[in-house]
């Protein structure tokens, strides 16, 4: 009846039954909370069952942030440990392998992955002046299937445990032989489960952005936000298909005993190591390109300046969009492949920090004679261009096969890639959020905090990273809970957990940051501004926050920077509405998912009736879907009207 | 925009957004190819391609498959000219055939299994079940699919709904039909070769 599952599988670690305490008491004051304003009617009409992407965006985001906050816990955790180098203190070798790879997945499947879809939800239509996506219960399907994913892995904290063979979980390690638990389980339907919400999120916005733009925008007239996204999104539906049958033939090898990857009976795991890369080296792509076009709309906005090479901006996005599938091998040069394809590869890998060379200079040249408005984004961006430059060196370097001998595998690459993606993608989230944050509430955040939160992050990143660079010259590997005093690096490792603690004060000022500027708002509200910062581009035209129909009259654009060419023209959009018709709501794409997530805890604990009630409730919900041909309302031409005079 | 516009624009996008999901499905298959390929000689103490291909067999498969792809064009035929009874007996053949097809690939598996060559025996076979499974799973998803489209076109009719769920399904039926061809030449003509 209940397979493996069993009451052992209740966690014996103090450290993580606290973690688990801190979770169910969070969520019991939550559900509390809730029940006692009585916002449930209100959660379930306007949030959970809503096709609107801009609300779907928003749920994407705060999935994002509660993801960040765990993978910072486990941030912390780590750094103490390696701090203290006192072996068991505060985690027992065990724990501290589920750990770090719990903080891989979490940080990449659910936050990163989590920003890059909502910052899509959130723009890309109104961007291109749109007024949905192109299949909004695919869309809400998509989200549904995210949290799924996410509730999956943070369930395996309190049941059962987490895996610990690494973030990408390397064969033969991670094979039945060597990982007999359910972590690997966890982890692979997890993946899976959140993987093929990615997909289909790709193939809708793809769809999108091809298919919806508003009339005269050609591709070349697109922001370049869009244009970034469009390359993202490429990557998605190229890359995703090819994690979904790897992690399915490793699920095989576990469940079924085949032997894809296993040591024995012509298994090969290097097999393994190439596909997972295939997959994940665009996966990184996937997540830098749409903070890069972040970044070039908002550099351009605070210069007050079209964005310098525009043309070229859209090559390198090209560019880099094809070279990231021609460099997988460079994160195993040591598997032994030979000189002559570890050069390509090296050269490969070279080549492509040539487009990004081309993306960092348009947007200095952006800026060169523009009027710089030093706001909390371009604080962001500046920091990104100064960090991401360090990780990008520290990237070329490492991209001489040679070289990558001396240092695969310690903390010089951990320290690498972690300035890639915080530097990048999560700076680039960041001053996207100020920016766009009074898109969709009609006030701005408070500038003094944003600032102070920046510099907490940017010295906080140098502390934490900078001497792991060291430390991996020196020759620290990755992964270990202890490292021998007589080494002499305990104070390197001291200062780097000083800097995450630093980083975590920079999260304090923006949760007080958010508090407070809502606070203020509440207490002295001002009128909402739809064009706070001057801005270029087509979303900054309709009111903040926008309406349900994005917008009123279906815009037509003639030129790049639409809104800013409407505004020195002074061109008004015309006040003749129609109709308009949007998707109804509809729970039933949580229902999906939430048969998905039943499939996925019925195949970790071999509860096999449960997967199978699983799969049936995915197809019936799915029909009942199909079934319904009436999904759409009108939202008559009078209402608009009413609507848009109250502003 | 007039009902009708909105109505072209929809199947428009559903039906270009349903080209980029077969790619994707494509790529599914290319990994399994690429598996296959890698892993094809590891044959373990296990059997050899050769060893196990029942040529003729397998051709049948093929030809019933193929079949099934041109009765699902005549249905579309039908579908575009309106004529709800031929749709019914064109997709009601194509069940058939695709019903066919995976019986006899289950036959064969089973049999397969209890001579002792089963998934477990080797990497060979592991990516053999894998990658033919795969496809016949993608079948079986199709059959269920003409079900509903039959019990939906049943109900309701040919409208703009229906029609473009079987044009739909039609660029899935013939994809799996591509597929079925790599498999027959790359896993079958060449494992005997």
């Amino acid at each position: 009846m209940f397979g493996r599952l069993s009451l052992d599988a209740i966690p014996k670690s103090p450290v993580t039954l606290g973690g688990v305490a801190t979770m169910i008491l969070a969520l019991l004051a939550i559900i509390g909370l809730i029940t006692y304003l009585k916002k449930w009617p209100w959660l379930w009409k306007n949030w959970l069952t809503s096709l609107d992407p801009k609300k779907i965006g928003v749920m994407y985001l705060i999935v994002a942030g509660i993801m960040l906050l765990r993978g910072l816990g486990d941030a912390l955790l780590i750094r103490s440990e390696q701090a203290l180098n006192v072996q068991g203190v505060p985690l027992s070798s065990d724990t501290f392998q589920q750990i770090f790879s719990a903080h891989g997945t979490m940080m990449i499947f659910f936050v990163a992955m989590g920003v890059i879809f909502g910052a899509m939800n959130l723009l890309v239509p109104l961007m291109i002046g749109a007024r949905d996506v192109a299949f909004p219960f695919l869309n809400a399907a998509s989200f549904w299937l995210f949290a799924a994913g996410m509730v999956l892995v943070n369930v395996s904290l309190g049941i059962g445990e987490f895996q610990a063979a690494g973030w990408l979980a390397y064969p033969p390690l991670s094979e039945l032989q060597f990982s007999p638990g359910v972590g690997v389980d966890y982890w692979i339907w997890t993946l899976q489960i959140a993987g093929v919400g990615s997909l289909l999120g790709g193939i809708n916005f793809l769809v999108t952005i091809i298919k919806m733009r508003a009339a005269g925008m050609t591709l070349m007239k697109m922001p370049l936000f869009v244009w970034s996204c469009l390359g993202s999104l490429s990557l998605i539906v190229f890359a995703f298909p090819i994690l979904t049958a790897t992690l399915a033939m490793l699920s095989l090898d576990r469940l079924l005993g085949m032997h894809f990857f296993t040591s024995d009976l012509g298994g090969n795991p290097m097999m393994y190591i190439n596909l997972i890369w295939a997959w994940g080296h665009p996966e990184v792509y996937i997540l830098i390109l749409p903070a890069f076009g972040i970044f070039s709309v908002v550099v351009a906005s605070f210069t007050s300046k079209a964005l310098f090479g525009y043309t070229s901006m859209v090559w390198a996005i090209w560019g880099i969009t094809l070279l990231s599938f021609l460099v997988w091998l460079h994160h195993f040069f040591t598997m032994g492949a030979g000189a002559d394809v570890n050069a390509f590869f090296g050269i490969m890998t070279m080549v492509i920090a040539v487009p990004t060379g081309v993306k960092v200079f348009n947007w200095l040249f952006t800026m060169f004679r523009g009027r710089v408005r030093f706001t909390t984004p371009m604080m962001w961006f500046l920091g990104f261009v100064v960090t991401f430059t360090l990780g990008g060196a520290a990237g070329v370097l490492m991209s001489i096969p040679a070289i990558d001998f001396q240092v695969h595998n310690s903390l010089f690459l951990v320290a690498h890639f972690h300035t890639m993606i915080i530097g990048g993608v999560i700076f680039g989230a960041f001053a996207g959020y100020t920016y766009w944050f009074p898109k969709f509430t009609g006030f701005r955040l408070n500038e003094f905090l944003g600032k102070c939160a920046f510099w907490c992050w940017l010295v906080g990143f140098l502390g934490a990273f900078v001497p792991l660079y060291i430390l991996g010259l020196m020759g620290a590997t990755r992964r270990l809970d202890h490292y021998d005093p007589s080494l002499g690096w305990q104070w390197l490792f001291i200062v780097a957990g000083l800097g995450v603690m630093t980083i975590l004060l920079g999260v304090g000022f923006q949760i007080l940051q958010l508090g407070y500027s809502i606070w203020q708002h509440k207490k002295h509200p001002q009128p909402a501004e739809s064009d706070p910062w001057d801005g270029r581009t087509l979303e900054w035209s309709i009111s903040s926050p926008p309406k349900e129909y994005n917008y009123a009259v279906a815009p037509v654009v003639d030129t790049r920077d639409a809104f800013w060419a409407m505004k020195q023209s002074g061109l008004k959009p015309s006040k003749t509405y129609v109709g308009i018709e949007v998707p109804k709501n509809s729970p039933l794409g949580m229902f999906i998912a939430a048969g998905a997530f039943l499939v996925g805890f019925g195949v970790v604990w071999h509860m096999w009736w449960l997967a199978i009630v699983g799969i049936v409730a995915v197809i019936i919900f799915m029909l009942v879907r199909f079934m319904d041909d009436d999904t759409e309302r009108i939202i008559t031409a009078a209402e608009i009207e009413k609507m848009e005079t109250v502003r | 925009m007039n009902a009708e516009a909105v109505a072209t624009t929809r199947n428009d996008k559903a039906i270009f957004g349903f080209w980029v999901y077969i790619m994707t499905d494509c790529i599914l298959f290319a990994t399994l190819f690429a598996t296959y390929a890698v892993l094809r000689n590891n044959v373990a103490h296990g059997p050899a391609g050769h060893d196990i291909f029942n040529m003729p067999y397998v051709l049948t498969e093929t030809l019933l498959l193929l079949t099934s792809s041109f009765t699902c064009g005549l249905m579309i035929l039908a579908s575009r000219m309106g004529k709800l009874k031929q749709v019914l007996l064109w997709l009601g053949v194509t069940f058939a055939l695709g019903l066919a097809f995976v019986t006899m690939e289950i036959t064969e598996f089973t049999h397969l299994v209890g001579d002792g060559h089963g998934w477990d025996t080797s990497a060979f076979l592991s990516s053999f079940f894998t990658l033919v499974g795969t496809h016949g799973l993608h079948i079986s998803v199709g059959l269920l699919w003409i079900l509903v489209m039959g019990a939906f076109l049943l109900r309701k009719g040919l409208n703009q709904h229906t029609t473009r769920r079987l044009e739909m399904f039609s660029i899935f039926w013939h994809f799996l039909d591509v597929v079925w061809v790599f498999i027959f030449t790359i896993v079958f003509l060449m494992g005997v070769a």
